[in-house]
């Protein structure tokens, strides 16, 4: 099966002397479901960092839809992030920018034409649920809404892999079995590749699913 | 509301930095109005022993613009009646003539010295009244008036580009968080900086037409054509044309770079 990351002896490190991720292997397979877990500050973020190509690697490699991403270029980056889909954990929804707007942008920047983009985005606040609030700006939602808006931009554009930061944390069980269905349609029917860091794996999880736990900088799979 | 106060801060800074350049050049434009009206009814006045051609006097001293040569005979008239007309031909031979000199500019007092230097090296010219006097007033009064114009407006750029330059601290937050968001999914530099530059350029936009309204009102508003009547000048206090688009071409100009520093000082979080 074909390997959508490759990650070989690596370490990852904000400062030279506080390692938080040191020299792990291991490989996502294209189209899988991936659960990470770990205590809070054991690094999740971190490794999503990396993968996104925000955090170089301080050794090892790191390869990602077949990018390098420790020595990567400019160009290469935003070629490989625009076939992403992030979800941040604080969201990094654009304030100046109404809902529908920021729901957009990943439309916008892989050059989408405009009635596609629009009916994407009409469909997509549905799904979320927050079809009501589409010209309203980030600081009028709540913290859940606003996760969910987070949500629904990072599945715009159809990514390849999506990689999500605690994409429930902020919600209730309702609206968290709304993202989870939307996560496991979007790894269905659409192959794509899904990468979620959370605390509570769902027990209603119909699609296979692989769980990495991360403890002391090391990462390991959960059988 | 929300995309109105995201302009009012550049918009309000182009303004005054238009605003202060317009005065500027309506102060300038007065003052060279109002040196035409002092080079029209200024002239100098030369006692000659013997007649002179406007010619002569021309090619000593290039300035000249005209030579009218100042009749005597008003003064002989006076004395007619007493002297026989034999007399006064004989007078009116040895009288020395007079000639006013009209110049093309209004000259500096250090003009005005060299002038008659020039014209006193002529043999037969005995005196040249400059009224100096009067003159070096008005000029150091104009002079004086220009400098202390140039300076306020010189001081309110510096202000307002320090001003703008506190604020640009604020934008460059602001859009870098935008700019971050946006290259986070892969968005290349042009389009992470589209926003900004059309958000300059409107502002700009917005700036010179404000600026437009300001000066039409102005120009139009009896008061500042009253004010012109009273000195006895006649300027253009606006030109609806080539005004409005030296001021859009600077206020584009200035915010386009604004937006190049933020841009370029743009750095990515981890
Ligand atoms: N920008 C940063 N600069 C320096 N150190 C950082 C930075 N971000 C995180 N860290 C440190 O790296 C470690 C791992 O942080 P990370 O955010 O990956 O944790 P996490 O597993 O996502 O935790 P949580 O569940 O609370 O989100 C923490 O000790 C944190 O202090
Ligand atoms: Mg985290």
């Amino acid at each position: 099966m074909d390997k959508v990351i490759i990650a070989n002896n690596l370490s990852l490190a904000y400062s030279n002397d506080d390692t938080i991720i040191n020299k792990v292997n291991f490989s996502v397979d294209t189209g899988s479901f991936i659960f990470i877990t770990g205590a809070s500050g054991s690094g999740k973020s971190t490794l999503l960092k990396s993968l996104y190509g925000a955090l170089k690697p301080i050794e090892g490699s790191l390869v990602v839809g077949g990018v390098e991403l420790k020595s990567v270029s400019k160009k290469k980056l935003n070629f490989l992030r625009k076939h992403l889909g992030i979800v941040f954990q604080d969201y990094k929804l654009v304030k100046e920018w109404t809902i529908e707007k920021n729901i957009m942008l990943p439309l916008i920047i892989n050059g989408y034409e405009k009635s596609v983009t629009q009916n994407q985005v009409d469909s997509l606040l549905k799904h979320v649920r927050l079809q009501h609030q589409a010209g309203k700006y980030p600081q009028e939602l709540s913290g859940g809404e606003q996760q969910r808006v987070a949500m629904a931009r990072a599945l715009a554009h159809n990514p390849t892999v999506i990689l999500a930061d605690e994409p429930t944390g902020n919600l209730d069980d309702y609206s968290s079995q709304l993202i989870w269905n939307l996560l496991e349609g979007a790894n269905e029917q659409l192959e794509t590749t899904v990468i979620v860091v959370t605390h509570h794996i769902p027990e209603t999880m119909k699609v296979e699913y692989k769980h990495y736990h991360i403890e002391s900088g090391d990462i390991r799979e959960v059988i | 509301m929300k995309s109105f106060k995201n302009h009012l801060s550049l918009v309000i800074a182009l303004v005054s930095i238009l605003f202060t350049i317009q005065v500027f050049t309506v102060v300038d434009r007065s003052i060279d109005a109002y040196k035409d009206k002092l080079t029209k009814n200024y002239s100098l006045v030369i006692v000659s022993q013997n007649k002179l051609l406007p010619k002569e006097l021309k090619a000593k001293v290039s300035t000249i613009a005209d030579v009218i040569e100042l009749s005597p005979e008003s003064v002989i008239k006076k004395l007619n009646t007493k002297i026989s007309k034999n007399n006064i031909e004989l007078l009116k031979a040895t009288l020395p003539r007079f000639y006013k000199l009209k110049l093309a500019i209004y000259p500096s007092p250090d003009e005005i010295q060299k002038i008659r230097k020039k014209l006193l090296k002529i043999k037969s010219i005995t005196k040249v009244e400059s009224f100096s006097a009067t003159h070096d007033t008005i000029y150091n009064l104009l002079l004086l008036f220009k400098t202390v114009i140039s300076v306020l407006a010189f001081a309110i750029l510096i202000v307002t580009v320090l001003l703008i330059f506190k604020e640009l601290r604020i934008w460059q937050f602001k859009h870098n968080e935008r700019m971050n968001i946006m290259s986070l999914f892969g968005a290349p530099t042009w389009l992470r900086s589209a926003v900004l530059f059309r958000l300059a350029i409107v502002d700009a936009l917005i700036a010179s037409v404000v600026n437009f309204g300001i000066f039409s009102y102005i120009a139009s508003s009896s008061w500042v054509s009253q004010e012109l009547k009273t000195i006895g000048i006649h300027i253009v206090v606006f030109d609806k044309v080539n005004d409005f688009l030296s001021g859009l071409a600077i206020s584009v100009t200035l915010s386009i770079l604004l937006a190049a520093f933020i841009v370029l000082g743009h750095k990515e979080e981890v």
